[in-house]
Parts: structure tokens; sequence; C-alpha cells
């Protein structure tokens, strides 16, 4: 039965990804600028036969609709288009940098909730305390600030000046890992490859703090709040009459609903940590989607930039989803 | 003693609002400046937050270099708190040997700009709409939730850049990037107020008494919502602020003559070994102009309307 309803879910996001395929590609072609001088760039003479056959290649002497319709076509198939600058279809290029953001995202999301959970309980346990006030001040300073500016001033703490940890990039120069999946740390780990594993470890620290501090503060607060709350509830009270041991009362009692608005916090959020990717992935030279978007907006290529925000939007669904459906593993009560 | 029906004299009826209006504002004042006072934390927030804004507005007064041009023979020079530094650039220079204090001042003007226009208007468009979308309802209703609902698949930073990407850089254009996001949570928040209002007893009455509907959402219902909008508002301007300065970081904001925190913060990276205060700065600068508007509008909030806690 649930299975019908979660597929139910994800059929409804289907209507909304046409819709953002729709709304990128209307941006795209409401842009200034012949895409075909774009692609031949700016030196030599052309003939007017080459552009010509260009530009029936790329279907840009067809009625905007058509277009329209062949980049749908297109897009369900897997095939994102062709990047004018980097001569490579899109999906390629897409494919070989997605790991290296995914891997920031888990490890950005893995470091958030490791802070932020035990701060959030804690600080609700221990209300007003020296430890609830500074964690919670800790807390409003993370959403204050910058993201870039975060990152910046880490790599110069830690790795300018005291040399703990390295400045950039996802890996050392000289350690050797083979290509595999494009996971480092699921590679390193299959082949066994120690220095690599730490290696890779090092380097994924800095960017996964900074990308996950904002995150931290944000379900930290929340998370404290929501726990002060179900302590003043009915249940709460019973368990406690009840006899119950304190850690039960506050860990499978209060914790469990006080998940609930949490929960949904942690969905929103993914929304910054995609967002986030980009600021964060420029300030550590991070290989990922982020920054090749950046760098494509730039070079003014559009069909990257295209496909590109298509596959965070479609991520941006799909990790909203699975949130819907955590939710009701949380709260039986709500349904789908 | 005879009772004029009020459809037949609109204007005396609308003074008469007026002043009652003018006098609970006067008095809500003084209660607000009361509440203030025992939450030093959200003043602090505001003076701060008026400091910033008078600097950014007197901005030629305070400073007399030029923010744009520089002394090349100056660059890189440090603080006046470190060894090597001098008193005539209290805050060093940067790679253009501009003086680093003038460039953090009138960066403020850029943002301070950027996010009240972008939050101002945001909250325009989102009102008018989601007044509209919640009263009326219908087909007008459904378009523009529907065309919302896909606007909020993005998340904002890639939307604002994949705008920016096609309609170009410069300041216009990133507040329009911004805008054209941030309408959407205020759109919402209006429209459920204005369904749930709807309801309400003094709506029923003002129609029996023959107000048109424009009259009822503008002058009834809206005035029921302008605090929740305007607490829900500063709340967002930090968080536009940092926006802009991320967009500018990354090169898609502003013209790198003209000083903006982010780009400041950007040219500066490739200096952080010999000149770290050129990106350390405006961004302490930049973290203390947002935090201050956060704890105003935290402390704003917790005195106007608690019930916003879970939405913020």
């Amino acid at each position: 039965m649930k299975a019908i309803k979660i597929l139910e879910r994800a059929l409804v996001s289907i209507p909304i990804m046409f819709g953002v395929a729709i709304i990128v590609f209307l941006f795209m072609r409401l842009t200034p600028g012949d895409p075909v001088d774009i692609m031949m760039g700016r030196g030599g003479v052309v003939s007017a036969g080459e552009i010509e056959k260009l530009r029936s290649e790329f279907h840009l002497d067809q009625p905007l609709y058509v277009q329209l319709w062949i980049f749908l076509k297109d897009a369900v198939r897997g095939n994102l288009g062709f990047s004018y600058v980097q001569k490579t279809p899109v999906t390629t290029l897409i494919k070989d940098r997605l790991p290296a953001t995914i891997e920031l995202a888990v490890a950005a999301l893995i470091f958030s909730l490791i802070i932020a959970i035990p701060i959030g309980i804690l600080s609700a346990v221990r209300q007003n305390s020296l430890f609830d006030r500074l964690s919670m001040a800790g807390a409003f300073l993370g959403i204050s600030m910058p993201g870039f500016w975060m990152g910046i001033i880490l790599i110069l703490i830690f790795a300018v000046k005291l040399h703990w940890l390295p400045v950039q990039g996802r890996i050392d120069f000289d350690a050797r890992l083979a290509q595999g999946s494009g996971f480092f740390i699921l590679d390193s780990l299959l082949t066994g490859n120690r220095a690599a594993l730490v290696s890779t470890l090092r380097h994924l620290i800095l960017p996964g703090i900074t990308l996950g501090a904002m995150e931290a503060a944000v379900v930290a607060r929340v998370l404290r709040s929501s726990m002060l709350e179900t302590f003043r509830s009915d249940y709460v009270v019973l368990a406690r009459a009840k006899g119950a041991p304190e850690w039960s009362v506050v860990i499978k009692h209060a914790l469990r609903n006080a998940l609930i608005p949490t929960v949904t916090v942690i969905g929103l959020q993914v929304g910054v940590l995609l967002g986030g990717n980009m600021i964060v992935e420029t300030v550590f030279s991070w290989p990922g989607l982020g920054r090749m978007v950046v760098s494509a907006i730039f070079a003014r290529d559009f069909p990257l930039v295209q496909g590109s925000v298509m596959v965070y939007a479609l991520t941006f669904v799909l990790a909203n989803l699975v949130v819907d459906v955590l939710y009701t593993y949380l709260n039986p009560k709500i349904t789908l | 003693m005879e009772m004029t029906p009020p459809v037949s004299q609109p204007t005396n009826r609308l003074m008469h609002v007026w002043r009652i209006q003018i006098k609970l504002w006067r008095r809500s004042t003084r209660e607000f400046l009361q509440e203030l006072y025992q939450h030093p934390t959200t003043l602090v927030g505001g003076i701060v937050v008026i400091i910033y804004i008078l600097a950014a507005i007197f901005a030629p007064q305070i400073t007399s270099y030029d923010p744009a041009k520089g002394n090349l023979r100056e660059r890189l020079k440090p603080p006046a708190f470190l060894e090597g530094g001098m008193a005539k650039y209290p805050l060093g220079t940067d790679d253009q040997g501009r003086d680093l204090l003038t460039r953090i001042i009138y960066g403020a003007r850029i943002s301070l700009l950027v996010g009240s226009i972008s939050v101002g208007i945001s909250v325009l468009i989102g009102t008018a709409l989601g007044a509209l979308a919640g009263f009326y309802r219908g087909k007008l209703d459904a378009l523009i939730s529907r065309f919302a609902d896909l606007l909020m698949a993005f998340p904002f930073l890639i939307f604002a850049i994949g705008v920016m990407a096609f309609i170009g850089s410069g300041i216009n254009n990133l507040i329009m990037a911004l805008i054209f996001k941030g309408w959407v949570e205020f759109f919402r928040v209006v429209r459920g107020e204005m369904m749930s209002e709807k309801t309400q007893e003094y709506v029923e009455a003002a129609k029996v008494t023959g107000r048109g509907n424009l009259a009822i959402i503008v002058w009834e219902i809206l005035p029921n919502i302008v605090q929740s909008i305007f607490v829900l508002a500063t709340l967002r301007i930090g968080e536009m602020i940092i926006m802009e300065a991320s967009l500018s970081f990354l090169g898609l904001g502003i013209p790198p003559h003209i000083p903006a925190w982010g780009s400041m913060v950007a040219s500066g990276r490739n200096f952080m070994l010999a000149a770290w205060w050129v990106s350390t700065l405006p961004g302490i600068t930049l973290m203390i102009l947002v935090l201050s508007i956060n704890l105003f509008a935290e402390g704003l909030r917790d005195i106007l309307d608690p019930r916003l806690k879970t939405i913020a």
C-alpha cells in the first residue's frame, strides 16, 4: 500500500520536472547572442555553408516549439545536449563531475548531523545552562556567516598557518588511486589503498565543515526548540510518571517526536546544500559539478548550464521526495 | 441620536479609521520601545544596523579616498594595528592600492541597497499576488501557485546563478535574480493568512455593509497581516545580503571596480599569504552586519509574533 503511495508521489514529480525543463529551455533561448557565433569562437573566418550546417545540426533553424520538443525528447532519453565550448556531450561532463559533488554533499550532511543532533539534544536537556547559551550563540553565528568567507578563514587557519589540513582539491597529487566509480572513498576502500583513503578523508574535512556548518546551525536550533516543546507534552509527563529512566524519556519519547519538524528542516536545507556547493567548490577548488557550472556560465556555455541546472533541480525534487517518505516513518499519523 | 449610515459618508469613515489607526500605532510604538529595552541583544543589533546605514549614507564625508582608484605604489599595505601599517590606511590597502576602510564603507551601500530593495520588491509582489490568490481563489490561485511550486523546485543560489547566467551580470540583474525567487515565500505566507482571515467575522461584516472586495482586502484584512510580513521580511534581509555577497564572490554580481564585499573577498584570495586582511576584513564586516540584522529581526519576531518561530 505504501509503495503505491510512494510511486504516486514520485509520479507527481514528473510534471514538475517538465516545468523545470521548459523554464530552463526558455531562458536559454531568450538569451541574446547567437549560439552558432559562440560555438565558432572569436577567431577565424567560417564559410556560410559551415554555419548553415551547424545550424541545422543543432536544430537552430527550426521554430521554437519544435526545438523545445526535441530538447524534451532528448532529455527524457538522458541526452542533455552538447557543450559548445568543451565539444563534449553534456551528460558525459556531468557524469564525470557528479561523484565529487555527491561525496562532498554527503560529507557535509554527515558532519552537520554529527554536530547538530547531539548539540540540539543536550541544549534542550540542559536548558539555559552555559552549554546551552554558548551553543545557541554559536548556532546563531553559523547562520549569519557567509559560507565563502568561512571557507577562506578555515583555509587560512588550518591549512596555511597550521599546515594541519590540505588547502584544496580532493586528493594529494601523488596518491595513486585506481579509476573506479569516481567516489574516491569507495574506490580506495575497494582497492585497499589506505594512503588514498586517508588523503581523501583529510581533503573532505574543511569543505565538508564549511558546507555543513550553516545546516548544522539551523538543525541544532530547530531540534532544540522542538525538543523543548515535546518536554512539555503529556506523553513525556506520563513517561516520567511511569518511572522510565531519563535517557529513555529523552531519546525514545521526546526525540522521536522532536525529529519531525527537524527532518522537515533538514529536507529544506538540502536545497541550501546543493546551492552552497558552488561556493564551497570554488573556494576549495573542488572538482565537482558546482565549479563546472560557474565556469560554464563565464564561458557562456549554455547547454552545459542548462543541463546542470536540470540535474540540480531533479536532485532537489528527489531529495524532497525522500524527506517526505521519511516523514511518514517518523510519524505514522501522517500519510503521504 | 441619529446614526449616519456608513456607506453614504465614505470619506468621513476613512478619516475615522485612520485616526484610530494612528492612535493604535502611537500606543503600540511606545509599548514596542519598552519591550525593546527588555531585549538588549535586539537593541544592540538594531543600533549596529543603524550605524551601518549611517556610514553608508555619509561615506563621502567619512573618508576622503576614492574607492575605485588606488595608488599602486601603496599596494598591499597592512592595517594600522599590524607592524608596517600606517595610520593613514587604518585597515590597510588592497592589491590596487585602494584604502580598504573606504572600500568597506562604500561596500555597505551595495549590500544594504541590494538587500533592502530585493526584499522590498519581493514583499510587494508576493503580498499582492498572495492577497489576490488567497482571496479570489479559483483559476488565478491555481496558476500562480503552480508557478510558485515550480520555482521552489530550484535551490535559491542555483536559480539566481542560472538567471544571471542568462540575463547578464550587474547590480540591476542581480536584484532581479534575487526577486525572481524571493517573492514566493511572501506569496505563500500572505495567501495562507488571507485564506484564514477571509473566514473571520469582520470580513463578513464588511461585506454586509457593502464594501467592495478590493477595499476589504486592502483596508480590512491586510492591516492584520502586515505585522507578520514585516517580521518575515526583516528575517530575510540578512539572507539576501549573503546571497548578494556570494554572487559577487563568484564574480557574477557587481563589476570589480565598484566595491562590494563579496568581490573584495574573492580578489583578496590571491594574496592570502602576503596580505590576509584584504579578504578577511570585508568578510568580518559582512558577518557583523548580517549578525546584527538577524539579532534585530529575531528579537522583533519574539516581540511581535512568536508564532512565526515555526516558519523562520
